[in-house]
């Protein structure tokens, strides 16, 4: 649960001809986009926001080569050290019959592994519960948060997203981690300067 | 702008009507905020029915044991492993749609390939009953996993084409189920979001893992589905070759061959399809989506049901000729009189077989039969007859007469148990269908919104413009400023 309760200055685009622009223009101008919601993979905008390319697949890779080394391992150390069988007279040391197996494995721990890091990496698991800037950002909507400093003046960024085109703006206050909770429960993290 | 929104007129709307992105979430989601038709009802308590004859039968072998199937001296593998390999084989046509296609960038299986995945999951889940209750002593099942034990020979033996069945089809079933539920994430955030209900919200909560949507976790879902595409692809390959294996490896006349992993995998692929249609067709009606299960996504899968069915008829012409070729009495003698002579007692099923495989399907070379729904629905219940049929042919026909002659089984025909089996497993894969059609997006909603403004009817009209166009003038608005 990391982040802490931040200010953010939030708008919705709908349209992704619209949203790259802005991302581009946002950025040259200096604000920090915290990220940018959207109901589907709009390629390219991972670099049009800059962010680095994922090295998921080399997890992957890593997962298999252990599935690979564990199935020969434990054959090998099954079938010619811990218990040697005869089987119809063939090799202790059967590689040949031993291939399905081990591919079998080697897919799967890459698969399991890289299904867990995935969820690891981006902090998803049953009852975790995140802000949500815009309910319609799984819908058809693309959210753009840029996160507020001290010195950021909130008002200027609402000026400078209306210009770049977006339809709904607002300022949120949001955790920017995660934590576990319910999603049929309303949970108010933080204290508007509003009240009392 | 880095968005290159164009695709040639040639090709055809993946999404028919006006559509924007919105309305495709209006369209898939409403399904599952809306009460069930009367219909869904109806489907699900026959699947139901169904399932409980399947639960007596099953209870009937646990509680008696396998002599309640009409197995005899030579056919000890009958109607058991026969829809054991059938719905192994249904499965597969899930994830070369998932997987396969998306490897190969086909638009088209957007459309398709939710529905399609989930059958693959079900399909596996009812192969997976008949090796499970064929045991007989099913509490002891937990033999076939590796472990050291004090039961005379330590471990499992690894050389066995029935162990690595094992670990095949559970690999299989594993990694087909996370890449499933790894596309429904964003989706089921969606449902969560416009959940109005309070149980509503709190269980699609639960089960979107807290999907926000974010540009980075987009990026890594991406490079995750493709690699799992990229793993699922030889894996679906080795499932069923795994699986010719436990034959092809035996000694016995008709299933010492080759030639069967790879003609094992075209037939799963082929009967897989079929099912496909079937199950698309039933769906796209009930549900309402036709506008996204279009004329042409059924034309695409036409093309590769008689392009699987081909393969599968010129694997039974090579099967036959090198049996004859080998000069191996047995061998020949298993395909001359067992198989091809139609007056032996089996001849009748590799006629059927035969029919329904290899000449029917060739009615796909048709455009205008390919595009007919009548047609395709007729034509996906005779492959998925003949592909059972074709897997009893093997199973049956090569051990029902083997080399002595005094134990020659009299004629096989399944007991009222087997049937209830077989019966009660379209109960479970039914049954499982329904209550995903009912709770789940069955078609993946952020897919189709990532191909939507190129391939929607709705947009492609616009094009018409930029194919009018200057190229140079679209190259440098379009292509240039992307980089």
């Amino acid at each position: 649960m990391a982040g802490g309760i931040k200010k953010f200055v939030v708008g919705a685009f709908d349209d992704e001809k619209v949203l790259f622009p802005a991302v581009k223009n946002v950025r040259k101008s200096g604000y920090k986009i915290h990220d940018v919601y959207t109901p589907f993979p709009v390629h390219g905008l991972d670099h049009a926001m800059g962010l680095r390319e994922t090295s998921i697949h080399t997890a992957g890779f890593i997962y298999g080569i252990t599935g690979t080394s564990v199935a020969l391992g434990f054959m090998s150390w099954i079938f010619t050290k811990d218990w040697p069988l005869n089987i119809g007279g063939k090799p202790h040391f059967a590689l040949p019959a031993w291939i399905p197996i081990t591919f079998e494995l080697t897919v799967l721990f890459s698969a399991v592994g890289m299904v867990i890091t995935f969820c690891w990496l981006c902090q998803m698991m049953p009852f975790v519960k995140k802000h949500h800037f815009h309910p319609r950002a799984t819908d058809d909507l693309f959210v753009m948060a840029i996160e507020c400093t001290d010195k950021t003046d909130d008002a200027e960024v609402q000026r400078f997203l209306k210009s770049e085109g977006a339809i709904e703006i607002n300022v949120q206050h949001a955790e920017s981690g995660w934590w576990f909770g319910f999603y049929n429960r309303q949970e108010k993290l933080y204290r508007d300067e509003n009240e009392n | 702008m880095s968005l290159l929104k164009y695709e040639s007129q040639q090709r055809e709307p993946l999404v028919d009507g006006d559509k924007n992105y919105h309305q495709v979430t209006v369209d898939i989601i409403g399904t599952i905020e809306a009460k069930p038709t009367r219909l869904w009802y109806i489907g699900f308590w026959l699947s139901v029915v169904l399932l409980l004859i399947g639960v007596y039968s099953v209870y009937r072998v646990v509680d008696y044991g396998i002599g309640q199937w009409n197995l005899n001296k030579t056919i000890g593998w009958g109607w058991d492993i026969t829809n054991f390999v059938w719905w192994i084989g249904i499965g597969h046509a899930g994830t070369l749609i998932s997987a396969i296609l998306l490897l190969f960038r086909q638009g088209w299986r957007t459309g398709v390939n939710r529905a399609a995945e989930a059958m693959t999951i079900f399909a596996v889940i009812c192969a997976g009953q008949f090796p499970i209750w064929h045991m007989g002593r099913v509490w002891m099942g937990f033999f076939v996993l590796p472990y050291p034990n004090t039961r005379g020979p330590l471990w499992v033996n690894f050389n066995s084409p029935l162990l690595w069945d094992v670990f095949a089809i559970s690999t299989y079933f594993t990694v087909s189920l996370l890449f499933w539920y790894a596309g429904l994430l964003p989706d089921l955030a969606t449902v969560r979001d416009r959940a109005k209900t309070k149980l509503r919200k709190f269980m699609y909560g639960v089960a979107s893992f807290g999907w926000t949507g974010s540009t980075k976790h987009w990026q890594r879902h991406e490079s995750l589905s493709l690699v799992l595409a990229g793993l699922s692809t030889p894996l679906v390959l080795s499932v069923h070759t795994i699986v010719s294996f436990d034959f092809a490896t035996s000694v016995i006349p008709g299933w010492h061959t080759t030639i069967f992993p790879p003609y094992f995998v075209a037939g799963a692929i082929f009967s897989g399809f079929a099912m496909v249609q079937t199950l698309l067709l039933i769906i796209r009606k009930v549900m309402n989506l036709q506008e996204y299960i279009t004329i042409g996504h059924i034309d695409a899968m036409n093309k590769v049901i008689v392009l699987t069915g081909s393969i599968v008829g010129c694997a039974y012409l090579t099967e036959l000729f090198v049996a004859w070729y080998s000069q191996n009495p047995y061998e020949w003698w298993a395909f001359r009189e067992n198989r091809v002579n139609i007056f032996s007692p089996y001849g009748w099923s590799y006629a059927l077989m035969m029919f329904c495989n290899v000449a029917a399907p060739q009615v796909f070379w048709i455009r205008k039969m390919r595009r007919n729904v009548t047609v395709t629905m007729f034509m996906s219940i005779i492959v998925n007859i003949g592909m059972w049929y074709e897997r009893f042919v093997i199973i049956v026909t090569s051990i029902y007469r083997d080399f002595l002659p005094s134990s020659w089984s009299t004629y096989y025909s399944p007991s009222i148990y087997e049937l209830g089996f077989y019966l009660g497993t379209f109960g479970l894969f039914f049954t499982c269908f329904f209550l995903f059609a009912k709770y789940f997006p069955v078609i993946a909603v952020a897919e189709i919104k990532a191909i939507l403004k190129t391939s929607g009817e709705n947009y492609k009209v616009k094009m018409t413009d930029i194919e009018k166009a200057d190229t140079e003038k679209f190259y440098h608005e379009e292509v240039v400023h992307a980089h």
